[in-house]
C-alpha cells in the first residue's frame, strides 16, 4: 500500500511571548499511522497540535497538511481538544454538537443537508452514542461526552484525527473501550494521540514520540530509559510510570 | 397607550432572541458595556440636532465593534477594556449634551425608559431593527450556535469566528437601541438576561429558548406597563422589578419541585 504523507513538519519553531515552546520539530505522519506523543506537562504537546491546525503560527520552519499550509488543511483534520470547557448547562443536544463537525462541508448560511445528517448519524453509531442523540450534552458522563466530541471530529470525515489528552476525563474501565474504538478508526485515518500517561498510550499506539520542547521520535514504540530520561530530564518520572520498556515489551 | 404596547412587543422580540445569546455565551458584561456606551450616541444625536435614538444606532454599533476589536485583538484584559469603554461612552454623552445648543433634554427618560411616550418614528425604527435582527439570526443560526458553544472548534472547522462575534455584538447594539425607550440604558441588561434565564429552566434547545423568552418578554413588558399604570410607578423600573420577581418565583418553584419529587430521570428532549 502506498503511504501518503498526511502531515510534515520541517524544522518548526514556535515561540510564545519570545520563549521557545517548540524547538526544531521534524515530524512526518503517514496514512494509517497511530502516533502517540508523550511528554511532561508544559512540554508543548498541545502547542504542536495547535500548530498543525494553524491555530498558532510557527516562527520558523514549515508545516504541510495534506499538501496544504495549515489553515487550508484544517478541513481534513478532526480535532478533539483537551479541555472541553463548555458550560455544562449549555442548551444544545448531542445531535447538534455532532452536526457542528459538518460545518466545513455545509458552509456559511447553508442549512445542514440530508447527507450531513446521514454522516452525523453514522459517526454517532460508530462511537455508540446514537441512542443519546437528543440528550443535552451536559447531562452525559465525562466518558460519554468524550465519545460525542470524537463523533463531532469524525463528522468532518477527516484524514487525520488529533486527540489531546482524550482519556483525562474517562474512567479506567471506559479507557479500554475507548482505545478499541481508536483501533478501528485507524483503518480510515491517521491518528495522533497526545498524553502524559505513558503506560496507557504505549499499549495501543504503533509509534511513539517524546516531546519536551524538542521531539524525540521513534520509528517503533520501544523507548529506552535513556531516551525517556532525555525527554523528561528527571528519572523520578520513570519510576512513577514503572520501567517503561518492560511495559512496552509485553504488548 | 397603543404605542406603548407595540413598543413592548417589539422590545420583547429583540431581547428574546438576542438575550438568549447574551446568556448562553456569557457576554452579559460586554452587553452592559455596549448599553451604557450608547449614552454617548444619545448625546451625539442632541449635539448634531438629529434624533437621539438615530444617533444611538450609529454610535452604539461603532462602540460595539470597538469593544469587540479591543477585547479580541489587544492584550488588555477583556473586563478592563469593557469597563473603560463603558465609562468613556457615558462621559462622552454628558459632554456632548452639555455642548448641544438649547435647553438640556430630559435625560431621565433615556436612562430609565419611558415607554408611554414612544413616538411613531421610533416605533418604525424599532420595527426595522427587529426585522434586521430576525433576518440575521435566521440565516446564521447554526454559525451562532457553534460560536456560542465552542469557539475554538468552530474556527477549526472554518467558521469565521471573529467576524461573527463582532456581528453578534452589533446585534446586541441594535437590541440595546430597541430597548432604550422601553426600560432605559441602565436597565437594559435586565431585560436582556431575565427572559432568557427563565426560558432556560424549561428547555435545552436554543430555538425553543428564544421563542419562550420572546413570550416571557411580552408578558413582562405588558404586565409591567399595567402595573405601572395601576400603581403610578415609573414604567421601565416596574417592568424590570416585575421580571425579577417572576424570575425569583421560577427558581423558588423549581427548587421546591425538585425537593418533592424523586430525582429526575434522564432528561429527554
Amino acid at each position: 500500500m502506498p503511504h501518503e504523507e498526511v502531515v510534515k513538519l520541517e524544522d518548526v519553531w514556535v515561540h510564545c511571548d519570545g520563549v521557545p515552546v517548540l524547538e526544531g520539530i521534524n515530524l512526518s505522519i503517514e496514512q494509517h499511522d497511530f502516533l502517540g506523543i508523550i511528554g511532561p506537562n508544559g512540554g508543548g504537546k498541545t502547542t504542536l497540535l495547535r500548530a498543525i491546525l494553524g491555530l498558532v503560527k510557527p516562527s520558523r520552519g514549515r508545516i504541510t497538511v495534506l499538501g496544504e499550509t495549515p489553515p487550508g488543511g484544517r478541513r481534513l483534520i478532526g480535532y478533539v481538544a483537551q479541555h472541553n470547557l463548555f458550560d455544562g448547562d449549555f442548551p444544545i443536544s448531542v445531535w447538534d454538537v455532532v452536526l457542528m463537525g459538518r460545518y466545513g462541508r455545509a458552509g456559511l448560511f447553508r442549512r445542514y443537508s440530508e447527507s450531513d445528517k446521514r454522516v452525523a448519524r453514522n459517526v454517532l453509531e460508530t462511537v455508540g452514542m446514537l441512542d443519546f442523540k437528543n440528550r443535552q450534552i451536559g447531562k452525559l458522563s465525562g466518558g460519554e461526552q468524550q465519545r460525542v466530541f470524537i463523533a463531532r471530529a469524525l463528522a468532518a470525515e477527516p484524514k487525520l484525527l488529533l486527540l489531546d489528552e482524550p482519556t483525562a476525563s474517562v474512567d479506567t474501565a471506559m479507557q479500554t473501550e475507548f482505545y478499541q474504538l481508536l483501533e478501528r478508526l485507524k483503518q480510515w485515518m491517521a491518528i495522533v494521540l497526545v498524553s502524559h500517561d505513558i503506560s496507557a498510550v504505549s499499549i495501543y499506539v504503533d509509534k511513539i514520540a517524546c516531546l519536551n520542547r524538542r521531539l524525540f521520535y521513534h520509528g517503533s514504540k520501544e523507548i529506552s530509559p535513556e531516551e525517556l530520561l532525555a525527554t523528561y530530564q528527571c528519572p523520578v518520572q520513570m519510576i512513577a510510570h514503572g520501567v517503561p520498556h518492560r511495559v512496552l515489551m509485553k504488548h | 397607550m397603543r404605542n406603548a404596547l407595540i413598543a413592548g412587543l417589539l422590545a420583547a422580540v429583540a431581547c428574546g432572541i438576542i438575550g438568549v445569546y447574551v446568556v448562553v455565551k456569557r457576554i452579559v458584561f460586554i452587553s452592559g458595556g455596549i448599553s451604557h456606551a450608547s449614552f454617548g450616541g444619545i448625546g451625539l444625536g442632541y449635539f448634531l440636532g438629529i434624533s437621539p435614538i438615530l444617533g444611538a444606532v450609529f454610535f452604539t454599533l461603532a462602540s460595539a465593534l470597538g469593544m469587540g476589536l479591543v477585547t479580541k485583538r489587544t492584550r488588555l484584559p477583556e473586563d478592563t477594556a469593557i469597563g473603560i469603554l463603558w465609562a468613556m461612552g457615558m462621559a462622552l454623552g454628558i459632554i456632548l449634551i452639555g455642548l448641544a445648543p438649547g435647553w438640556p433634554p430630559d435625560l431621565f427618560s433615556y436612562l430609565f425608559g419611558d415607554i408611554l411616550l414612544v413616538p411613531d418614528f421610533e416605533l418604525t425604527l424599532m420595527l426595522i431593527l427587529d426585522v434586521t435582527i430576525i433576518g440575521v439570526v435566521f440565516s446564521l443560526y447554526k454559525e451562532f450556535l457553534a460560536l456560542s458553544f465552542d469557539e475554538e472548534f468552530s474556527s477549526v472547522v472554518g467558521v469565521p469566528t471573529e467576524r461573527l462575534y463582532l456581528l453578534m455584538l452589533c446585534l446586541i447594539a441594535l437590541t440595546v437601541v430597541v430597548l432604550i425607550r422601553v426600560v432605559g440604558i441602565i436597565l437594559v441588561i435586565a431585560l436582556l438576561t431575565i427572559p432568557a434565564t427563565v426560558a432556560r429552566q424549561f428547555t435545552h434547545r436554543l430555538d425553543r429558548m428564544m421563542l419562550l423568552s420572546i413570550l416571557l418578554g411580552v408578558a413582562f413588558t405588558f404586565g409591567g406597563i399595567w402595573l405601572s399604570l395601576e400603581l403610578d410607578w415609573a414604567s421601565g423600573a416596574t417592568i424590570i422589578l416585575f421580571s425579577g420577581v417572576v424570575l425569583l418565583a421560577c427558581f423558588g418553584f423549581s427548587k421546591l419541585r425538585r425537593r418533592k419529587l424523586p430525582p429526575p430521570q434522564a432528561n429527554q428532549g
